[in-house]
């Protein structure tokens, strides 16, 4: 882009000017500049556009729904494929059971991982690397190979078709997630104020609750609402889990081959919202929880 | 917690309680903290994955054969089946490695609003498979935008069936661009956090030496980002290899993939075994396809330290 940019540039000053350096740039900075920001706009408008369609689908009234060609400002907005949805028999049912199940993966999964998190971020310990690594590579196992053998065992012991049965493998889905962001989040937090608690005479459980959990409490509201997403937008183990007690994604899933096509968009557009309001929340953690996961 | 008690009961006295309550308490605490997590793992992730080979490599009877396997690779739908993913995965991972190269990029290069466009590009990350199959069913529908926009901009002039099972490779070309849409954020997310961890004195010196943007990221920075990159292909194509909901919402009964083969054994037909044996395929798959990335982007072990 920027092919010719540098060569015109004079010859190097001072290391300290480097921001000074930056503003006589010649036009074909200007140029690169430009094309960057296209390229920008087009990324933006690929990831965007589709959300403003099914937005869209969603909001024009049913009888709208097969006319064609459609257009890109509806006419006449209408709520009535999304109540069609939410009252189709067993919508709202699913919608809740979706609620709990994401709601006890996000206990569990935090309950049981933080702790974890929280020895890798604190201590050095023999073991330490190797549990890390067991951890990354639970993310190596597709989760086919869970959920097909969990159903066969929950038949077993009556907990299949439960809200807890689903809830369990979604925690075991979240838990590495858990492990390695909670831990990066204790890492950002200092030690030495805990140390510092611990010579004033709290002991280290204290000094944690006090000290630390304050400091680490929007990263790990943070992680929970990640984790939370992970249990909402499961369709594959939720449909092998359950059969007459499905979640929603699974409950859509069954429906989707003899549902009218507005009730796919108003289901999709259901199930689009939360996620995007989640990733409005979690923002400023975006590259924090998922750069560091991978390192 | 309670370690530390312990610790400075037995410590014996002033001059070693500096060195033996510390060395204690580290001793055990870890432990008990990691312990909830490996139970679980072990009952929630080992546990299941073994059975899944028992159940895979036993017939309906639970006696030992290979009769669940020979079921699978016979049946009418295992070719189309495999075909169908190892489309959707070889078209997958280019198309997305470029995009989210291209976001990755676009972000370091600091523009206005940088945070905005960091927002608005991993605005897919929430969105599930389904969802985002739903939202590509309304622009490859027949009555739909896509039909639409091409036909207003008088590129054709009549509605095209996208979904047609007559044409399954154009229902693949829907998935792959669906998936494309939806997943190529978290590899953007990867990228960009390794684009901050090169030193900027790197691209300096090729700076100072006239290099352009393209000699760059040719020479720079694609080599600095081979860990970042080989973290992400392998999850990539680990979770392309379970495509599942993106084509039961694009394909509807018009293609089959192997996961979607794995729920009709197991809930349509009822056979665990059979379910069980896809499941060890896709796993296979999955760790054959890990392995040529690692083989193919060598990186120095360091990165896991």
């Amino acid at each position: 882009m920027t092919a010719e940019a540098t060569t015109t540039r004079p010859a190097r000053p001072e290391r300290q000017a480097i921001p000074m350096r930056r503003r006589p740039r010649g036009r074909e900075w200007l140029l690169g500049r430009a094309l960057t920001y296209a390229a920008a706009v087009l990324l933006a408008l690929f990831i965007l556009l589709p959300i403003y369609l099914i937005f869209i689908s969603a909001i024009t009234p049913r009888e709208h729904a097969f006319t064609y060609p459609r257009s890109l400002l509806p006419a006449e907005v209408s709520l009535n494929s999304i109540t069609f949805f939410l009252n189709a028999s067993g919508v709202l049912d699913s919608f809740w059971r979706s609620v709990q199940v994401a709601f006890i993966t996000l206990v569990l999964a935090l309950l049981i991982g933080a702790p974890a998190g929280y020895a890798l971020a604190r201590y050095v310990f023999r073991g330490r690397n190797t549990y890390r690594l067991m951890v990354l590579s639970t993310r190596a196992f597709p989760i086919v190979i869970l959920a097909i053998p969990l159903a066969v065992t929950y038949l077993r012991i009556g907990l299949d078709d439960t809200v807890l049965g689903v809830a369990l493998m979604h925690t075991a889905l979240a838990l590495p997630f858990a492990v390695l962001i909670t831990s990066s989040i204790f890492v950002s937090v200092p030690r030495e104020r805990e140390e510092a608690a611990q010579t004033l005479g709290c002991n280290p459980l204290q000094a944690f609750i006090r000290v630390s959990l304050p400091l680490a409490l929007p990263g790990l509201a943070a992680a929970a609402i990640f984790t939370w997403v992970i249990s909402w937008n499961d369709v594959f183990a939720a449909t092998i889990l359950t059969l007459r007690n499905p979640t929603l994604p699974a409950k859509i899933l069954t429906a989707l081959t003899q549902s009218p096509i507005y009730y796919q968009f108003a289901a999709g557009f259901v199930m689009l919202v939360p996620s995007l309001v989640v990733i409005f929340f979690i923002r400023r953690y975006l590259l924090g929880l998922w750069g560091r996961v991978v390192k | 917690m309670t370690g530390e008690g312990l610790g400075r009961d037995t410590a014996p006295s002033p001059p070693a309680e500096a060195a033996r309550p510390v060395a204690r308490r580290l001793g055990w605490a870890p432990y008990a903290l990691l312990l909830p997590s490996l139970v679980f793992l072990v009952l929630f992730f080992a546990t299941p994955m073994f059975q899944a080979f028992v159940l895979g490599l036993q017939d309906r009877g639970g006696s030992w054969s290979l009769d669940s396997i020979q079921r699978m690779l016979a049946d009418s739908k295992f070719r189309s089946a495999v075909t169908t993913t190892l489309a959707i995965v070889v078209l997958v991972l280019p198309i997305q490695f470029f995009l989210a190269m291209s976001m990755a990029l676009v972000i370091n290069a600091k523009l206005k609003g940088q945070s905005l466009w960091l927002y608005v590009f991993a605005l897919p990350l929430g969105i599930s498979e389904l969802a985002a199959g739903i939202v590509w069913v309304s622009i490859f529908t027949q009555s739909g935008w896509l039909n639409t926009i091409l036909q207003g901009l008088g590129i054709i002039d009549r509605q095209i069936i996208w979904q047609s099972a007559e044409t399954p490779w154009l229902i693949i070309l829907t998935v792959v661009i669906a998936e494309s849409w939806r997943a190529t954020s978290i590899i953007m997310i990867i990228l960009v956090a390794g684009l901050q961890s090169i030193p900027h004195e790197y691209l300096e010196a090729a700076e100072v030496y006239g290099a352009t943007t393209w000699q760059k990221v040719r020479r720079v920075i694609l080599p600095m980002l081979r860990p970042s990159l080989q973290v992400a292909m392998i999850l990539r194509v680990i979770l392309a290899f379970q495509v599942f909901a993106t084509v039961i919402a694009l394909g509807g009964t018009g293609v089959t993939v192997l996961s979607a083969e794995a729920v009709r054994w197991a809930n349509d037909i009822d056979n665990d075994h059979v379910a069980a044996a896809y499941a060890g395929l896709i796993l296979m798959l999955s760790i054959m396809a890990t392995a040529l990335f690692l083989w193919l982007l060598p990186t120095r072990e360091e990165q896991y330290a």
